[in-house]
Parts: C-alpha cells; sequence; structure tokens
C-alpha cells in the first residue's frame, strides 16, 4: 500500500481520485451557470452578427479613435496569458514547486485568453474574412505581408503563441488522459484513450517526454517575453504621445503578468472551494501568487512613474500635453481608477493575513483586472484622443454593439473554461504526485 | 527466437530500483520500466547505459529551419517588391529579427512535438501486453524480456526483489 508518509498528505492514490471525480457528469448549478454564460455569448455573436451587417461604424469607432476598445479588450486578454506560460514554463525551469497544482489550470486559461485574444482583430478588422490577408502565402501577383509592420510582427507573434501554448498544454495533459483513460468505461474510456495516445508510462516514453518537456519550456520562456512586447511594439511603433517610449516592452511583459496572476485567483478561489482541493491549492499558494501580484503591482507602479516623469523631463510639449490632458480631462475618472486598482489597492498584500483571505484575494484579484483593463484603455483611447492637433482631439463613446461583444469575450473564455473543468484533469496528477513523497518500502533510503 | 515476457509489479520506489540494478547485475538488458510519474533515482538507473535523448537535435533542427525560414521569407518578399517603406531600405534587418525569432520558436516547438512522437512511439494504437491500469496510479512495473529458459529465473528475481506480483 502506497500510504501517505506525513499525515495530512494525500497519497498517490488520492491524488487520481480527487481529480478523477472532477471530471464527470457535473450538477445543475453547473448548467445554471453554462447557460448564463452561454446567453451572453449569444448576444456577443448577436452584436457582431449586426456589426458585420451594419458596418463598422455600430462599434463606435470614428477618428481618432479608431481602435477604441477592442484593441483596449484584446491587449487585455493577450496580458492575461502570459501567466499561464509564466506558472508553466518559467517556474517549471525555476523548479518552483509550489506550481504544480495550479499550472494545468493556468495554462488552460492561456490557451483560452489568446483564443479569446485572437477574435479581437478579427471583430476589429470589420470584414473578418480578409483577415488571412495577413499570412504570408504565395499569390499571382507576388504580394506579400509588410514585414516591417508591427501588425505583421503581432500575427506572427501570437500565432506561435497560440501554437506554443496549445502545444504544451496538449503535452502536459497525455499522462494525465492516460490516467483518466484507465479509470474510466464505455465510450469515455475510447476518448481518452485517443487524446492519451496511448500513453503507458514507460520508461523509453519517458525518456522523451521529459526531455521534450523542458524544451518545451526553454522555448516558451523567451516566447511569452517576446509576444507581450511585440504587442507593445504596434503602440511604441507608433509617433503617438504616449506611445512612443523605450519603456514600453518591459512594461507590458509586467502588466501582463500582473493581470494574469489576478485572473489565475479568480479562477481557482472557487476551483479549490468547489472540488474541495484544499490538500492541493493550500494556503502556501495563495500567499506566494499574492506575492507575485505584489510585487508585479510595484513594478508597475515604478514603470507608471517613469512614465509621468519622462514626459515632464524630456521637455517634449506634446508629451506632457497628452499625460495631463488623461490625467484632468475626460478620461480622468479611467486615469485614476487605474492608479487605484493597479497601485494602491495591491499594496494590502503586505499584510500577511490579507494574503490568506480568500474574500480579499478575490477582491483584489477583480480590482486588479478592472484597473489592467483600464491601463490599455487608458493607452489607447486618450492616447488617440490627445495628439498633436487640437483640432483633431474627439471622445469615444462606447456603443451597445461593442459593449456586448466585449461582455461576450468574456463568456467564451469562461464557457471553455467551464466546459475544460469538467472534462480534462485540471490539476496535474503527475506533477503534484511527483512533488509528494514518493512510496519507499525501507523510507531510510529514501529521499525527501 | 522465442521470447517470455515476465512482468513484475512494485509498489515501492526502492524495490523497483533494487530489482532493475539486480537484473542488470544477471545480465538482463531487454526491460521496460512503468512508472506513474517520472522518477529520478529510476531515471538515472536507467540512462546510465544509454545515450541522451535524441529529442533535443530535433529541437535544435527546427529552430535553424525557422530561422532560417524567417529570414528568408522576409528578405526575398522585400526583394520582390524593393518598396521604401516607413523610410527604411526594402531589406532592413532589424523588423526581420522578430518574424525569425518568432518562426525560430515556433518551428523549434513544432520539431520538438514532432520528435516526442517519432522517438516515444507515440501514438500507440495497441496497449503493450504487459502493462497495467495501476501504472498509471501507484504501482511500479518492470516488463522483462528473456528467453523462455530463464523465465522462472526473472520471476525468482522480481519476488526477491520485492515485488508484490509476477506474472507471465
Amino acid at each position: 500500500m502506497s500510504v501517505a508518509i506525513r499525515p495530512g498528505e494525500p497519497s498517490w492514490a488520492d491524488v487520481n481520485r480527487d481529480v478523477i471525480r472532477t471530471v464527470g457528469m457535473p450538477g445543475n448549478t453547473y448548467f445554471s451557470w453554462m447557460c448564463l454564460v452561454g446567453l451572453i455569448l449569444g448576444c456577443g455573436v448577436a452584436a457582431w452578427a449586426w456589426q458585420i451587417w451594419t458596418g463598422i461604424g455600430a462599434a463606435g469607432k470614428r477618428t481618432p479613435q479608431m481602435w477604441a476598445m477592442y484593441i483596449t479588450t484584446f491587449v487585455f486578454w493577450i496580458g492575461i496569458g502570459h501567466a499561464g506560460t509564466l506558472i508553466s514554463a518559467i517556474l517549471y525551469l525555476f523548479r518552483a514547486k509550489w506550481r504544480t497544482s495550479i499550472y494545468r489550470a493556468a495554462e488552460a486559461m492561456t490557451v483560452f485568453a489568446v483564443m479569446t485574444a485572437g477574435l479581437f482583430p478579427l471583430i476589429h478588422a470589420g470584414r473578418m474574412w480578409f483577415a488571412y490577408w495577413l499570412m504570408p502565402y504565395p499569390n499571382q501577383r507576388y504580394l506579400w505581408p509588410n514585414f516591417k509592420s508591427p501588425l505583421v510582427w503581432d500575427v506572427f507573434a501570437i500565432s506561435t503563441y497560440l501554437t506554443i501554448s496549445v502545444v504544451f498544454f496538449i503535452v502536459g495533459l497525455v499522462p494525465d488522459v492516460a490516467a483518466l483513460r484507465d479509470n474510466a468505461t464505455g465510450f469515455k474510456k475510447k476518448i481518452y484513450a485517443v487524446i492519451a495516445l496511448g500513453w503507458e508510462g514507460s520508461d523509453s516514453q519517458w525518456r522523451h517526454y521529459r526531455r521534450a518537456y523542458g524544451l518545451l519550456a526553454a522555448l516558451a520562456t523567451p516566447l511569452v517575453l517576446s509576444v507581450h512586447s511585440v504587442v507593445s511594439f504596434d503602440f511604441a511603433m507608433a509617433l503617438v504621445p504616449g506611445w512612443h517610449s523605450t519603456l514600453f516592452a518591459p512594461f507590458f511583459v509586467d502588466g501582463a503578468i500582473f493581470s494574469g496572476f489576478a485572473m489565475v485567483l479568480i479562477l481557482m478561489l472557487p476551483m479549490r472551494y468547489i472540488f474541495n482541493w484544499y490538500a492541493y491549492i493550500t494556503d502556501r499558494h495563495l500567499d506566494a501568487m499574492a506575492k507575485l501580484i505584489l510585487l508585479t503591482s510595484l513594478i508597475l507602479t515604478y514603470f507608471y512613474i517613469c512614465e509621468v516623469f519622462t514626459a515632464w523631463y524630456s521637455g517634449d510639449h506634446f508629451e506632457r500635453a497628452s499625460v495631463f490632458a488623461k490625467a484632468t480631462k475626460q478620461y480622468a475618472w479611467a486615469y485614476w481608477g487605474m492608479y487605484f486598482c493597479n497601485s494602491i489597492s495591491p499594496l494590502v498584500f503586505f499584510w500577511r493575513r490579507i494574503r490568506l483571505n480568500t474574500v480579499w484575494l478575490f477582491v483584489i484579484s477583480v480590482l486588479v483586472l478592472i484597473g489592467m483593463w483600464l491601463e490599455r484603455f487608458n493607452i489607447i483611447v486618450p492616447g488617440l484622443g490627445f495628439d498633436f492637433y487640437p483640432y483633431t482631439w474627439g471622445t469615444y463613446y462606447p456603443t451597445v454593439t461593442d459593449s456586448t461583444i466585449i461582455a461576450g469575450s468574456f463568456a467564451w473564455f469562461f464557457l471553455l473554461f467551464l466546459g475544460f473543468i469538467r472534462v480534462l484533469p485540471s490539476l496535474s496528477i503527475v506533477e503534484v504526485k511527483e512533488t509528494l513523497p514518493h512510496p519507499l518500502k525501507h523510507a531510510h533510503e529514501g529521499h525527501h | 527466437m522465442a521470447t517470455a515476457s515476465v512482468l513484475g509489479v512494485f509498489a515501492h520506489v526502492d524495490t523497483t530500483l533494487e530489482a532493475i540494478r539486480r537484473l542488470r547485475a544477471r545480465g538482463f538488458v531487454d526491460f521496460s520500466v512503468y512508472t506513474p510519474v517520472p522518477v529520478e533515482e529510476i531515471e538515472e538507473e536507467i540512462e546510465s547505459v544509454r545515450p541522451l535523448s535524441a529529442v533535443r537535435l530535433f529541437t535544435l533542427m527546427g529552430a535553424l529551419t525557422g530561422t532560417a525560414t524567417g529570414f528568408f521569407l522576409t528578405i526575398w518578399s522585400s526583394l520582390k517588391w524593393e518598396l521604401v517603406t516607413g523610410g527604411k531600405a526594402p531589406v532592413s534587418f532589424p523588423p526581420f529579427v522578430i518574424i525569425a525569432f518568432e518562426l525560430t520558436i515556433l518551428f523549434g516547438g513544432l520539431a520538438t512535438l514532432v520528435a516526442m512522437l517519432l522517438l516515444g512511439r507515440l501514438p500507440k494504437t495497441k496497449p503493450s501486453p504487459t502493462y497495467d491500469p495501476r501504472f498509471t496510479l501507484d504501482r511500479f512495473g518492470i516488463a522483462v524480456d528473456c528467453p523462455p529458459e530463464t523465465a522462472e529465473q526473472v520471476r525468482a528475481l522480481l519476488t526477491t526483489a520485492g515485488a508484490e506480483e509476477v506474472r507471465r
């Protein structure tokens, strides 16, 4: 018998049991949530159809704010994905063991967040059936994308990120789904058998698997840092005041990780409660995540200060005017709201008791998400709204169409995530077992 | 030559390791070890006699192909239409580095996946006859392929090493 070596610690068989019980026929509450989410998504799809039918003006986009809320939300969702890759790749390379019980859900979050983000350039482009023009493909007229355009870099960065995240996610799932397969019967067993690729856990399989996993982590690490840098180049390469800054790449990457961790907490706290995973997601995990949020918040605050300082110190009239207008004109609420949510509210995590309090964690995480959305809004909407020439200044008003589409994007994300947690193991069976004490007959010979 | 398969099921890491060492000492080399999770001690023991996994070569080749493709695509296509955009020469390296970088990661990652599947012989359509579903739960297995006349010897060896179950 493999039994728990330290009291209160789950045994290997417990891990299988605790994960397998989360997969299967859910109850009514789950379906009610699915219906709600499905309804919002339906509204979003209808709004998109309306926008295609009537034209992109339905989204309230007019000069000067042609990027408005779609690109704001696009950057927001790309950012959410980053924490998942940080947990699954970077913390893997650093051998941070606390990552094991949160990484699977975080990685799923990454895949779904990038899938959500990827919708926005299509929605924003209006005639999304021409989106393939951005891809390099041989054609009669030898027309190729302009590889000097940051928007084309974006296409390459985001599609690479999505592909590698999906590969990483699926590779990680293989041995876990094999465990599910060995426990299932009938039709379910067949489906899991296909996803598990016939995994048996033999030494010849593990040998290549482990190597491949480490290399994928090593490839994903520079990738994740590059993706948000490239997204930031969409702005930084332009001459718009407040955008044209070398600060943008690290500023965006840090903000992405900050918001991503908030989303991980928003997803993990209810999961821990509903699935009764207190043995796996312990106070230590919450504490670590809250500390990371605090750290990234402090770094972000530093960037905010730098941004204002460089605008002032540059002596550039337009840079100064842009910051002044953001802070005092019609978008001041977004500007100061951003400071409150991103720089002030996470400071409560300096207190350990608050880091361990699930209600506080949840509330602060929601504030962080709001704050990070506002940050991108502040860059894009007031940024474009107050450029060089007062005659072209303008105010953007959201419409029902674009707001509904954005609500729909959240529904799309949660629909995917809710589907995932009932179909696939949202806690990594193998990695959690690895960190538990290994079963030994003669304990004195052992490690751990 | 006909071979027999003997499977020993173990509950512990140390007994599994002991059985592997004893098998080696008796000259049995044709066996596979099933583990629910990768165990470093067992890996070290097995890997000590064989070369490193070749996955990394695939990754390297894939990544280099990606870099080359990225530069080739951008330079070649810019030369098709020698347009000056943004005041930069048609072939300007700094922006092309980004495309080359992304394709390095993309091709490298996909090559790694292919390597894992090819070298690990996945997907496996038929389960091995020696596989047991407990190997994804909490049991370790050693399946030894040996000439039928030595099967009894292997069975005894696995049992004394601490197998909780031995079968042919």
